[in-house]
């Protein structure tokens, strides 16, 4: 534990480091219909890699792929080099976190984290043991004896997590874990999960279409979109540097400026809106081309007076104001009507705000805080 | 006052059109056949008062009857072979059924509906007609031979009409809605998640069957045969029609007693004994169907 700490867990940067699940060129077609269109994607041993996207976007394919409910139309996917077309669902060391949980209603708690064990190699006599063991990590032991519809949704859930983890499998899927738990239950949940991850050292694969759960819990998020995956990065790499405009606008909130990029240097001057001075920012784009700016409104900065330092500035009156307690988030109209958004940490008490409806304001942002995107 | 009313109503329904036919029928099993109208004696006479006149009634009852029942061997074979009958055709119901019952519940969705009225579609011809539509089919000369003789599966024609086999054919066929709406219905609710759940945990699609799908059916099981046992128990209409006069079921014997020999009394026995013997599986149904109530309302 202390040699890993002291490096960040990224083997997806390590060259050398063989993936535990491999896609490769996978095409899963329904009738006319392509759910996954051609993907290649590597997870590693020890991951938490999430796939987030609407429903729809061929995540839940994905995941039943690497289950073994569904087989790939063409491509090929692998698990520790080994190839998985033609080993049925019951002999794969990947076991399934159910959306609707699936607990058997017939059996109590005990049993249905016995039931993998009981149908698995397993010598008979260290089953009670495995079983304990599950019961304490979930901290079910006084529910042992009941049966799935005499505990709560929370205890449920992790019944269900405690019966894919029972024997022990290289890789756990989980589809949709926390989506019938409330948010408070959720958010609590969202730490256990990862608490038993790391103690149990398994791969984790979840399914969300909740930015922000796979933002809390993932090593690496996979965005999809209509069976293509648009971005593969860290939580902070999509959040703050996304390549698309639909990444952009998929995770958290964001400003989109549409306009057209001229190069100066290692800036882009984009001219975005007639009678407002262009935005500068910081791209690695070489040639003038239409392009999107993107920023997010914590990023920017919002002042009665006209700010002195900051590259790019914008006035503007206030329009909205969206109080969500912690934050608020200002909608500033500009003269030619487009609305930026900005949002500030309410530092003080909601009396003393600084601005309200119809107030003039000044925007403004450095030339990193944006991103330049292209797609 | 309103509650009162509600409840008095199926309690009065119950009254009237059970237990008072049903206090008639003991009254004349305790009683001696007679040439006369009615063909009982005693009878009730009220000259001396109401009361006097009951029991004096009450003095005349005897179980002669009964014990008249426990002398002759018919009867005893009679109740017998009728369990036997009723048990090995749920059995054979089952067997039929619960495929049946699977098949509709795997089916999709928009099919349920067209497959659960092809199910209830015999109903809305009489049974009586039905059973005779089965006369035809399964005579020597019936449909069923016909088939088999130019198909050159058999030589000559097989007697089935008037044999034990074409009472559980008929039972099997009458029932077989009773059996296959109960089993159908505990399927249908089953999330069909539970079958990937038990393969990802290692099971065959075999094995999971018989651990997650039939332990869910259970309840709808032990309903459909339930409801196939008790009423083929007393069954009279298949067994005279189409088992002549091999198939000894007790419905026939109470039927014969009544209008054949115009014995009331000693058929009024008859049917006090079935619905004692009746009685136990209807318990143990009810039993069954207040314990799931229970489980489901926890």
């Amino acid at each position: 534990m202390a040699s890993s700490a002291d490096k960040v867990f990224a083997p997806w940067e390590d060259a050398y480091e063989q993936p535990l699940i491999r896609f490769k060129n996978v095409t899963k077609r329904f009738g006319d219909f392509t759910a996954i269109d051609d993907i290649t994607l590597d997870i590693y041993t020890r991951e938490f890699f999430a796939l987030l996207g609407p429903s729809g976007c061929g995540k839940t394919t994905l995941m039943r792929m690497l289950a073994g409910f569904e087989k790939p139309t063409t491509g090929s996917t692998t698990l520790d080099n080994k190839d998985l077309a033609n080993v049925p669902a019951n002999r794969r060391p990947v076991n399934m976190m159910f959306q609707s949980y699936a607990l058997f209603p017939h059996l109590s708690v005990y049993d249905n984290i016995a039931f993998g064990l009981k149908r698995s190699k397993m010598p008979k006599g260290e089953i009670p043991d495995r079983v304990e063991e599950m019961l304490r990590l979930t901290r079910l032991q006084k529910f042992a004896k009941r049966k799935p519809h005499q505990i709560s949704g929370g205890q449920r859930q992790r019944v269900a997590l405690a019966r894919s983890l029972a024997k022990a499998p290289k890789l756990l899927l989980l589809d949709e874990p926390l989506g019938a738990l409330d948010k408070k239950l959720r958010q609590d949940t969202q730490f256990e999960l990862m608490d038993i991850q790391e103690k149990t050292g398994t791969t984790f694969v979840i399914v969300t279409h909740d930015q922000e759960e796979a933002m809390t819990v993932a090593s690496r998020v996979a965005v999809m979109d209509a069976g293509v995956i648009v971005q593969v990065a860290t939580p902070g790499a999509i959040y703050e540097t996304p390549n698309s405009v639909y990444v952009a606008d998929f995770i958290g909130d964001v400003n989109l400026m549409p306009g057209y990029a001229k190069i100066s240097g290692s800036r882009a001057v984009i001219t975005w809106a007639e009678g407002q001075p262009p935005i500068y920012s910081k791209t690695d784009l070489t040639a003038g081309t239409k392009c999107t700016f993107a920023i997010r409104p914590e990023k920017v900065s919002i002042s009665e007076e006209e700010p002195g330092e900051d590259v790019n500035k914008v006035q503007g009156k206030v329009l909205d104001i969206a109080y969500l307690g912690n934050l608020s988030t200002y909608h500033v109209e500009l003269p030619d009507g487009k609305v930026i958004k900005a949002q500030v940490a309410n530092e003080r008490r909601i009396a003393n705000r600084r601005f309200t409806w119809e107030d003039p304001v000044w925007l403004s942002w450095t030339d990193t805080a944006g991103v330049v995107l292209t797609k | 006052m309103r509650r009162l009313f509600l409840i008095a109503v199926p309690y009065l329904w119950l009254l009237a059109l059970f237990l008072v036919p049903f206090a008639i029928v003991l009254r004349i099993s305790f009683s001696d056949i007679a040439l006369a109208i009615p063909p009982y004696t005693p009878t009730l006479d009220t000259s001396e008062g109401v009361w006097a006149g009951i029991r004096d009634l009450v003095s005349q009852f005897d179980f002669e009857n009964y014990e008249f029942l426990t002398g002759d061997d018919l009867y005893w074979k009679a109740y017998l072979s009728s369990l036997q009958i009723a048990a090995l055709s749920t059995f054979f119901t089952l067997l039929v059924g619960f495929p049946i019952a699977y098949g509709m519940a795997r089916a999709p969705q928009e099919w349920r509906a067209t497959l659960m009225m092809l199910i209830i579609l015999p109903f809305w011809t009489s049974f009586l007609i039905r059973v005779y539509a089965w006369i035809g089919i399964l005579g020597t000369e019936g449909y069923l031979n016909q088939l088999l003789l130019s198909l050159g599966l058999i030589d000559a024609a097989l007697t089935i009409l008037n044999t034990q086999i074409a009472v559980y054919i008929g039972i099997v066929y009458t029932y077989l809605p009773f059996m296959v709406l109960p089993i159908y219905a505990a399927l249908e609710r089953m999330d069909e998640s539970l079958l990937e759940a038990a393969e990802d945990l290692g099971c065959s699609r075999t094995s999971a069957f018989w651990l997650v799908t039939v332990p869910l059916a259970k309840n709808g099981v032990i309903a459909g045969c339930f409801l196939v046992f008790i009423p083929a128990l007393g069954e009279f209409v298949i067994p005279s029609l189409l088992g002549g006069s091999d198939t000894l079921m007790i419905g026939k014997v109470l039927w014969e007693e009544f209008f054949s020999n115009r014995d009331w009394p000693v058929a009024s026995t008859v049917a006090v004994i079935l619905l004692l013997i009746l009685i136990i599986p209807i318990i143990l149904f009810q039993r069954n169907e207040q314990r799931l109530r229970e489980e489901e309302d926890a």
